[in-house]
């Protein structure tokens, strides 16, 4: 058997967020999991391919990416529900894979929160304890305490089907954290709740987080979920981890042009690098010309890279911008083929001349922001930063 | 009942439809009590249910036949229909949607046809009728009703909720005891006791299929109506009903019981 102990000098400590309720953040408990070129089929389906990752103590670790990338089958190769073809978990350092699920010191909350229906929400509560035969005092407390940490004390007695989605996903919860796990696993659990309550359930899981203090691993489809309340994430499409990294990184330095596209929206250009000064790099994309980026490590010229920019870097004005003093500023030109409202922001579809399209995101005015609405057909000035767009290799 | 104003209507219907199911049950049971013959009333008598119990020797004797072929029709027919049910739940296969709607054509067909076929059927391969061709008959026509029952409960199945109970630190023995089997019990008993049911009161079908010896209490009541309405039929009735009442509730509260369990 494979015992992997991660090699502490290497991974950076946890980033420590404010605890949400109470005042100091409590000490981190549960425990580190490491994965290990984990590899899973189904028939001629792979869904995970030699996937590795190490999950510390106390994180909030979010797995993400499209439906079909394999994150689910991790969790559940994680929980116990299927094994790995190929490859290694372990909790602290010790394998669980010759473990059945019953007896690995990890708890799952389902998307479909799998309550039983036979049972009310004090017993579904209750169900781990009653298997262990605990004292009926010991189960009245422990049960009461976990009801008043979801908030469902005054809910105890009703049965599963007299619950809105909200109900259900707290008692799932409070039934998969009673046997005190060290790692909890959430499987897309905000899925089925609409999106007013899931911004409400989301703050509420990472408080719940913050008060207790285990591993948290929660899969998720969608980014913004993941960006929110996450530690790190690690982004998976086809079986495979693209990146892992904290929400910032992820979204700010994307390693591949899938966690671009995947991770909030993006304009991306192909072109070839034409010269590199410094920092400075070049790109001569099809179209719209010369376009400058600022990037640490810049590929040789004649190199093929894309050019990334989200469109809130880019600002867009109706009237040409006085010329700029600085240097670094890229400019085009285009007209405005579709403005899409969606309430605090509009975004825009600008098509340059050359026909490419170019995404851009406008929060809306206040007080201190000037100049006339833009609006369908109008021709449009769109500038950014070198610094705030960055080059992918070629894909 | 609480009385809301407006409801009038719906009030007057609930109580004539009332009316129109139990009145003749009422009037049935204050006549198993009456000591004449006749539907003039004597009095107060236990007569006809003295008679019963201890000069009908042919009525247990069918009772007791019915109550063979009910119970053990029933319980082939719940092992049967259930592992049908759970077998076009679980598994793919070609010809799963033909199957399923075959599984209706009994619930559709005249009796009298199914007995019609039955008896051919028997006579075609020289089966002497008797209690083990009722026992098959009752079997053929109850299991179309436990395979839809227990399907229409699993198809609410909740496959996820095994997994669960596993997580939460069940054995796969546990499991079976605590979540698969409170689950789907309703269900199975439920259709094993509609089979009971069907089975006790089926007239047609076995008037087709039962020989010599082999008198179930339908059958039974229908011979004795034939020479005039004895109000022995009367107490049997009144019995039969405190019967089903009995058995029913004993089912809700066995159910109740395995669901808080």
């Amino acid at each position: 058997m494979l015992h992997f102990s991660p090699p502490f000098a290497i991974i950076p400590p946890v980033p420590s967020r404010p605890a949400t309720i109470g005042g100091k953040r409590n000490e981190l408990k549960g425990s580190d999991v490491s994965i290990e070129g984990v590899s899973k089929s189904f028939g001629t389906f792979t869904a995970l391919r030699d996937v590795s990752m190490v999950i510390r103590k106390g994180e909030f670790y979010s797995l993400l990416g499209p439906s079909g990338c394999g994150k689910t089958t991790l969790l559940r190769i994680i929980a116990g529900f299927d094994d790995p073809d190929g490859g290694e978990v372990s909790l602290d350092g010790t394998s669980v894979l010759n473990l059945p699920p019953n007896e690995r010191h990890v708890n799952t909350v389902f998307q479909n929160y799998a309550l039983f229906p036979h049972l009310t929400v004090f017993e579904n509560v209750a169900f781990p304890l009653r298997l262990k035969k605990t004292p009926n005092a010991t189960v009245r407390s422990r049960v009461g305490d976990y009801l008043e940490l979801v908030q469902l004390s005054s809910h105890a007695e009703k049965m599963p089907a007299q619950l809105s989605g909200g109900q259900k996903q707290r008692v799932a919860v409070a039934r998969a954290l009673i046997n005190e796990p060290s790692v909890l696993l959430l499987d897309e659990p905000l899925s089925a709740l609409d999106a007013k309550l899931r911004q409400h359930m989301l703050i509420e899981l990472d408080a719940i987080h913050d008060k207790i203090g285990i591993t948290f691993i929660y899969v998720t489809h969608d980014q913004q979920e993941a960006l929110s309340v996450s530690d790190r994430i690690a982004v998976m499409n086809a079986g495979q981890v693209l990146q892992i990294g904290t929400p910032h990184e992820i979204y700010e330095s994307p390693a591949t042009g899938f966690v671009a596209a995947f991770i909030g929206e993006t304009n991306m250009f192909e072109g070839t690098v034409e010269s590199v000064e410094g920092t400075m790099v070049a790109v001569d994309v099809t179209g719209l010309g010369r376009i400058l980026v600022t990037e640490d490590e810049p590929p040789a010229p004649g190199s093929k890279a894309s050019v990334v920019v989200r469109p809130e870097k880019i600002r867009i004005d109706t009237e040409r911008p006085a010329p700029a003093k600085r240097t670094d500023i890229n400019f085009l030109e285009g007209s405005v083929d579709e403005p899409i409202y969606s309430g605090s922001s509009t975004k825009y579809y600008v098509r340059h001349q050359s026909g490419t399209m170019l995404k851009v995101i406008k929060q809306h005015a206040n007080w201190s922001d000037e100049g006339p609405e833009i609006e369908w057909k109008d021709k449009v000035y769109l500038s950014w930063s070198a610094d705030d767009a960055y080059l992918l290799g070629a894909s | 009942m609480r009385v809301v104003k407006g409801r009038g209507f719906s009030r007057t219907v609930f109580f004539l439809t009332m009316g129109f199911l139990f009145l003749p049950l009422v009037v049935l049971i204050v006549y198993s009590f009456n000591s004449a013959k006749s539907m003039s009333w004597g009095g107060f008598s236990l007569v006809w249910y003295e008679r019963l119990f201890l000069k009908e020797r042919n009525v247990w004797k069918a009772f007791e036949n019915s109550l063979i072929i009910a119970v053990s029709s029933a319980a082939v027919a719940t092992c049967l229909g259930t592992l049908g049910a759970i077998g076009v739940n679980w598994y793919k296969f070609r010809f799963k949607k033909y199957v399923q709607a075959v599984a209706f054509l009994p619930l559709i067909m005249p009796e009298i046809i199914i007995g019609v076929s039955l008896l051919i059927f028997f006579a075609g391969i020289q089966m002497k009728l008797g209690l083990l061709t009722i026992f098959i008959a009752h079997t053929s026509f109850n299991l179309p009703f436990v395979f839809l029952m227990v399907l229409a409960r699993l198809d609410e199945f909740d496959y996820s909720i095994i997994e669960a109970s596993r997580d939460l630190g069940a054995t796969e023995r546990q499991t079976l005891f605590k979540v698969i089997l409170p689950v789907s019990v309703p269900g199975i008993v439920s259709g094993f006791l509609t089979a009971v049911t069907l089975s006790l009161e089926d007239f047609v079908i076995t008037f087709f299929v039962s020989g010599p010896g082999s008198t179930t209490l339908p059958l039974y009541v229908y011979s004795m109506i034939r020479f005039g309405v004895s109000p022995v039929i009367n107490s049997l009735s009144v019995v039969l009903i405190a019967g089903t009442v009995l058995i029913t509730l004993l089912a809700r509260n066995f159910l109740k019981y395995i669901a808080q369990k």
